[in-house]
């Protein structure tokens, strides 16, 4: 009985695990380059949106969580533009994505809210396995050939880089770009996978975690998997324990861990991993 | 760089109408935006823009809309102003604007506060809420370097989830309808309206009081200084012996405590009871952000930016009924706006110069035009 109920916590807890992984391997990227992107809530919910609009028509989820990854590079590319090419505040530019994605996907998913889904993926799908798989990837590509190392030294100096003759703002789109991809597919998971449904806003904060998870790993693919999978757990007991609490505090639960988390972590290790170029709009000849 | 008679350089501090003609050609790109996607919703643009003019500015009963939905945004915003100017990122005005309703709900129904002295009591305590709530990220920050945004964005879900809660269990009253809220609150505990709209004046008063107050702190006072040199350059600030807690924790109380007056503002004179957050606030705590980065840093200039956003909340309103779209609709306005003024940011450090034939003046001689422009002389 109690075994039965932990190990139903642990896969669930996995399965919502899983597209908050998606969502902080791509901030890790992001971030990795110099670029932070606040936007990953309405990336998320965009994706969530167009992979259940179109898993629905064509009774394919791969597909749409393929347009998913498409929508959220989109999405993604409209923020590099704003920072990267027009130099804005990258905090600025994040929460109007996140605006601009929660606006857009209830407008346009009106007509989606409510219908059913007939083909959809498990919880625990390949794309859980792929997740963890695409962690290992990142890890190696990030710390063991040379695209990581243009990729760390684009977010540590960017100057260095550009020295080197690398081009630093297509370093920078590319990361963004790929991270809102990864986003897409996040969000997607949730409408197809996990409460295979459209409803607007039903992203619930869960970017804004992955953003924090992104954080909490110091900036690192292996890390950002252990901590998609813990705070997919904390998520999913906030709805397990409602049979003994009431369900609000069990709400606030996972963002109060977060911010204590993030107290103990930055504390300890101070401003440890950040890179030196976060946030900083690139401008050639400066510094 | 020359274009026709004019020429293109650049120039250290935008003047006001080079600002203003720059933010109206920003705000006029979102609204061709927001047009086209309204298009590809199967609503005409001229059609859903003609509504919502007909729908708000010409609309006698409509149009106070306009000022009920800019309070909290001028007062938030206000706010928010501050909190820039000392470079502390702030989203967490939507937490502070649920914080200072729930004070105020308190005082209002369970404290036994005498009736005269309820309503002032109420602005105080939902300021203590506000201000008490925005202080904790600023804690956070300056004690354990964590990130302002992630943990004011935080602080908004508990509060979201803290009044939820309350009105759903301890503090729900015995008439329900689906829906949960508080016992209505007693008359004393109303704030008084202009005739038959919902414009509450007094804190309508307080938002343009705090306005005025604000901009004096900024600019007569030796706080205000530090806050202004802790914003424009932390490092200077820092050798100059300004303390960051202190100019922190004085622009989040004041930031987080007219978030709070804003939330007062909503339960004490429109809803005259607690109840489902998302009714309390309709998002105001997130729009402050563009109130305040349109008023670019004056407080004053907020005034005008929060009536703007009011509009747009009124049109939402408009759109939601007349044109049955989703309330989200204004988030698209929102994103919009926030999109193209901060896209058209670099440009304010520009002028236009009417110079027809300037080749032959000195002041506009071609080598010192184009050696401004070089790269290396950017920002």
């Amino acid at each position: 009985m109690a075994g039965e109920w932990i190990l139903n916590t642990i896969v669930r807890g996995i399965a919502l695990g899983t597209p908050l992984l998606w969502a902080a391997l791509g901030e890790v990227y992001a971030e990795r380059s110099g670029v932070v992107n606040l936007g990953v809530e309405g990336m998320m919910v965009l994706g969530a949106f167009a992979a259940f609009a179109l898993a629905q028509a064509s009774g394919l989820p791969y597909l749409g969580l393929l347009l998913a990854a498409g929508v959220g590079a989109l999405a993604a590319l409209l923020h590099a533009f704003v920072v990267i090419t027009l130099r804005a505040n990258q905090y600025v530019s994040g929460l109007a994505l996140t605006m601009l994605g929660l606006g857009l996907s209830a407008l346009l998913g009106r007509r989606w809210e409510g219908l059913p889904l007939l083909n959809t993926l498990p919880e625990i799908s390949p794309l859980t396995y792929g997740g963890l798989l695409l962690a290992g990837m990142l890890w190696l590509v990030l710390y063991h050939t040379r695209w990581g190392i243009i990729l760390r030294s684009t977010g540590e100096s960017p100057a260095a880089v550009d020295t080197m003759g690398l081009n630093v703002f297509l370093v920078r789109y590319l990361a963004v770009v790929f991270g809102g991809a990864l986003a897409g597919v996040g969000g997607g998971l949730l409408s197809v996978a996990y409460r295979p449904s459209w409803t607007e806003g039903m992203t619930v904060g869960l970017g804004w975690i992955a953003i924090a998870i992104t954080i909490f790993a110091s900036w690192d693919p292996l890390r950002a998997a252990t901590g998609a999978f813990l705070f997919g757990a904390l998520f999913h007991l906030s709805f397990r324990l409602q049979t003994w609490v009431a369900p609000e505090p069990l709400q606030m639960m996972p963002f109060a861990v977060t911010i204590l988390v993030l107290a103990v972590v930055t504390r300890r290790g101070g401003a440890q991993g950040v890179p030196e170029a976060l946030g900083i709009p690139y401008t050639r000849g400066e510094s | 760089m020359r274009v026709g008679p004019v020429v293109v350089e650049r120039r250290d501090a935008p003047s006001w109408s080079w600002t203003l003609a720059i933010s109206a050609l920003a705000v006029g790109m979102a609204l061709t935006l927001a047009g086209a996607i309204f298009w590809s919703y199967g609503v005409p643009p001229l059609r859903a823009y003609g509504v919502i003019v007909r729908g708000t500015l010409f609309n006698a009963r409509a149009a106070p809309e306009i000022v009920r939905n800019a309070i909290p945004l001028l007062l938030a915003g206000v706010g928010l102003v501050l909190a820039f100017r000392a470079l502390f990122w702030n989203i967490g005005a939507e937490g502070q604007i649920l914080l200072g309703a729930t004070a105020a709900t308190w005082v209002a129904l369970f404290s036994p506060v005498p009736d005269a002295w309820k309503l002032p009591a109420m602005f105080a305590a939902g300021f203590v809420g506000g201000a008490l709530w925005g202080l904790i990220p600023a804690l956070l920050k300056l004690r354990f370097a964590v990130n302002e945004v992630i943990s004011t964005l935080m602080m908004n879900y508990i509060a979201l989830y803290l009044v939820s809660w309350l009105v759903h269990g301890p503090w729900k009253g015995p008439e329900m309808r689906g829906f949960a809220f508080t016992n209505a609150f007693p008359a004393a505990a109303r704030i008084p309206t202009i005739a038959d709209t919902r414009v509450h004046w007094p804190t309508l008063m307080l938002g343009l009081l705090l306005a005025a107050a604000v901009a004096y702190l900024l600019a007569r006072t030796r706080a205000g200084f530090e806050i202004r040199m802790q914003g424009e350059n932390p490092e200077a600030a820092r050798y100059a012996g300004v303390d960051p807690l202190r100019t922190t924790m004085l622009v989040m109380v004041i930031a987080g405590g007219a978030a709070g007056l804003a939330g007062v503002g909503e339960v004490g004179g429109i809803h005259h009871r607690l109840l489902d957050p998302t009714q309390i606030s309709l998002g105001f705590g997130y729009a402050a952000i563009i109130v305040a980065w349109l008023a670019r840093g004056s407080p004053l200039a907020a005034i005008g930016t929060a009536a703007f956003l009011g509009l747009i909340f009124a049109s939402g309103d408009v759109m939601r009924v007349a044109l049955q779209m989703p309330a989200r609709v204004t988030d698209v306005f929102n994103g919009l706006i926030l999109f193209c003024l901060i896209g058209s940011e670099r440009a304010l450090s520009w002028r236009l110069r009417w110079a027809p034939g300037g080749a032959r003046q000195p002041a506009a001689a071609p080598p010192e035009t184009v050696a401004s422009e070089a790269p290396g002389s950017d920002r």
